[in-house]
């Protein structure tokens, strides 16, 4: 298998994936409806009781419910391949002459594309309501960059999640389960600060909170000290975890 | 296909396959020659997924040497997998692409030119009389629809073998017809078919060779008319106005063929009986005088069914029971 196939194999999947994302309701609100729904209900509900160091919360928000969302947008990875588990095309794809990475690599680059969709749909409408980037161009880049980087190896793991689980509600209920305390439990929404001391740690070690704090200095053009390098490694590593598991529950014969 | 009639399509030499402590195969042996339907007939859970599958690349057998159009499916899997089309048990299409999307789609997987992708969707779809609902997303197909836009995309590469898993379970009868004629056409094309089935009819029907497979094993292996003659003659069944008679009645059929056969729930006991003239008649007496009162009487050709009867000694339907009782 050369690598022009396993481009070309990969390329067609994506597309497919693709295509799903545009054709199914539940698909294609999950990346504009809901983003931004989040997006104004947090500034506007809950902004106001919130205290933050930045001039105002939206500016604190964004990068924060931006990683947030193309996370979130993992559950569509490990629920798009648990469905076709279940259908009985990942049988028809498995019987093709293809790449065996083509099915998790068209799945996921879809994910990207439609993480890169919704960044840009969220710093639009976060534009409208008074979100700034306070930092250079390349910053501004490098902020949802950042976010997107780091929802790949989530996807990874989670593509996993659904390549094993035994159903697609299982996937939503594994899913449901971890993410929103690793979500929550993190500095995308509030300052770690503003929790109690024992919870302090633990949103602290929460890799997720180093991805959060990444593009919110990004965002705001300050110093990263670290956050940015903390999030590359865990990116790294989670991809060293992830690949290996989705590999294999991928070759499981079931 | 240049060497297809010197070598046989499949060649299975003892192959096994264990699932923990399951042993879903258990040394199967078979031979198919190249351009035939050739039948696997069992009931549920009897290994027949299993050995397509294996067949198919999709899993490794435990032991034992699986070969299509030559090529062993384990070291040669790729290879193996660019001769092969395979329509397994679920309609793999997809719901949000069109027909014609799907079946490109599965084109341009086997590395055909975008061109020729399109157009051999297009072929395809007049063939499997799908033009209407072309460029409609499958989620609006009927199963019978699924099923041939399922079919088609098996045969997108035009497979020299294609592998199809009990490709009418859940049709209705009418869709069940119209698929045995596209599977005759295909057929007739040169394409090797290996089919599985639980219907005793349709391996009838469509495959020119038939191998009874039960618990993992082949039991037996033939054409339909060579194992409708294992039963022996023909088969008598008789139908009883009410259980008391069943029993008598059974002594008395013991008598004059093999191990006659009881369903108690239809209250039937039927037997294999030799072809000498008059059975029929003397049997009737002897139950007469046995004092046993016959509601209906069936003196019939075996089907399949009887075949696998006399084979297992279990009628297929009550194979399915004891799975479904193993499975609570």
């Amino acid at each position: 298998m050369n690598l022009r196939w396993t481009l070309h194999d990969s390329f067609i999947m994506t597309r497919r994936n693709m295509l799903r994302y545009i054709r199914l309701p539940e698909n294609l609100v999950s990346i504009t409806v809901q983003p931004i729904m989040f997006l104004l209900l947090f500034t506007y509900v809950l902004g106001g009781a919130i205290r933050v160091t930045t001039p105002d919360y939206i500016t604190y928000l964004l990068p924060g419910i931006l990683v947030q969302t193309v996370v979130f947008g993992a559950f569509a990875t490990a629920l798009g391949l648990a469905q076709d588990a279940q259908t009985g095309l990942f049988e028809r794809f498995r019987s093709l002459p293809i790449a065996r990475s083509a099915v998790i690599t068209g799945r996921l680059t879809a994910d990207v594309m439609a993480n890169i969709f919704v960044a840009t749909l969220m710093i639009g409408v976060g534009f409208l309501i008074g979100f700034r980037f306070g930092g250079s161009p390349l910053e501004s880049i490098a902020s949802p960059g950042i976010a997107i980087l780091f929802a790949l190896p989530v996807a990874g793991l989670f593509a996993a999640i659904g390549l094993t689980a035994r159903s697609v509600e299982s996937v939503n209920v594994i899913g449901f389960v971890a993410i929103f305390p690793i979500t929550f439990i993190s500095s995308a929404f509030v300052p770690v600060e503003s929790m109690p001391g024992w919870l302090q740690p633990v949103a602290d070690a929460n890799p997720f909170t180093r991805a959060v704090n990444a593009s919110r200095a990004l965002a705001l053009g300050q110093d990263t000290g670290g956050d940015v390098t903390a999030t590359l490694i865990w990116t790294v590593v989670l991809l060293a975890i992830a690949i290996p598991l989705g590999v294999r529950a991928y070759n499981r014969p079931r | 296909m240049t060497s297809a009639s010197s070598q046989p399509a499949i060649e299975v030499d003892g192959v096994t396959k264990t699932f923990g402590k399951v042993e879903a195969l258990r040394g199967v042996n078979l031979r198919v020659e190249p351009g035939i339907v050739f039948g696997l007939l069992g009931p549920n859970g009897a290994g027949k997924t299993t050995l397509v599958k294996i067949l198919a690349t999709l899993q490794a057998p435990s032991s034992g040497i699986a070969r299509v159009a030559g090529l062993d499916v384990v070291r040669q899997a790729g290879e193996v997998r660019s001769k092969i089309g395979l329509a397994g048990q679920f309609a793999a299409v997809d719901d949000q692409l069109t027909g014609l999307e799907n079946l490109e789609m599965v084109g341009q997987l086997y590395h055909l030119p975008g061109s020729v992708a399109k157009s051999r969707a297009r072929t395809l779809i007049e063939q499997f009389g799908l033009e209407d609902a072309a460029d409609r997303r499958a989620k609006t197909y009927s199963g019978g629809m699924r099923r041939r836009l399922d079919l088609a995309a098996a045969i997108v590469n035009q497979p020299e073998v294609l592998f199809l898993d009990e490709p009418t379970t859940g049709l209705d009868p009418r869709s069940r017809i119209d698929l045995w004629a596209v599977i005759d056409e295909l057929a007739k094309s040169g394409t090797t078919v290996l089919l599985t089935t639980q219907y005793l009819e349709e391996a009838d029907r469509l495959a020119a060779k038939i191998a009874v497979v039960d618990h993992g094993l082949v039991i037996a292996e033939g054409t339909a008319v060579e194992l409708k003659e294992r039963v022996g003659g023909r088969v008598l069944a008789i139908h009883l106005p009410d259980a008391d008679q069943i029993e008598p009645a059974r002594v008395i059929l013991d008598e004059y063929g093999a191990t006659p056969y009881v369903d108690v729930a239809a209250r039937e006991v039927s037997v294999a009986v030799g072809a000498e003239p008059g059975i029929v008649a003397e049997i009737i007496r002897a139950l007469d005088a046995g004092h046993v009162t016959v509601a209906d009487l069936q003196f019939r050709q075996p089907s399949l069914d009887d075949v696998f009867l006399a084979l297992t000694g279990r009628a297929s339907e009550e194979v399915d029971a004891e799975l479904e009782g193993a499975r609570r």
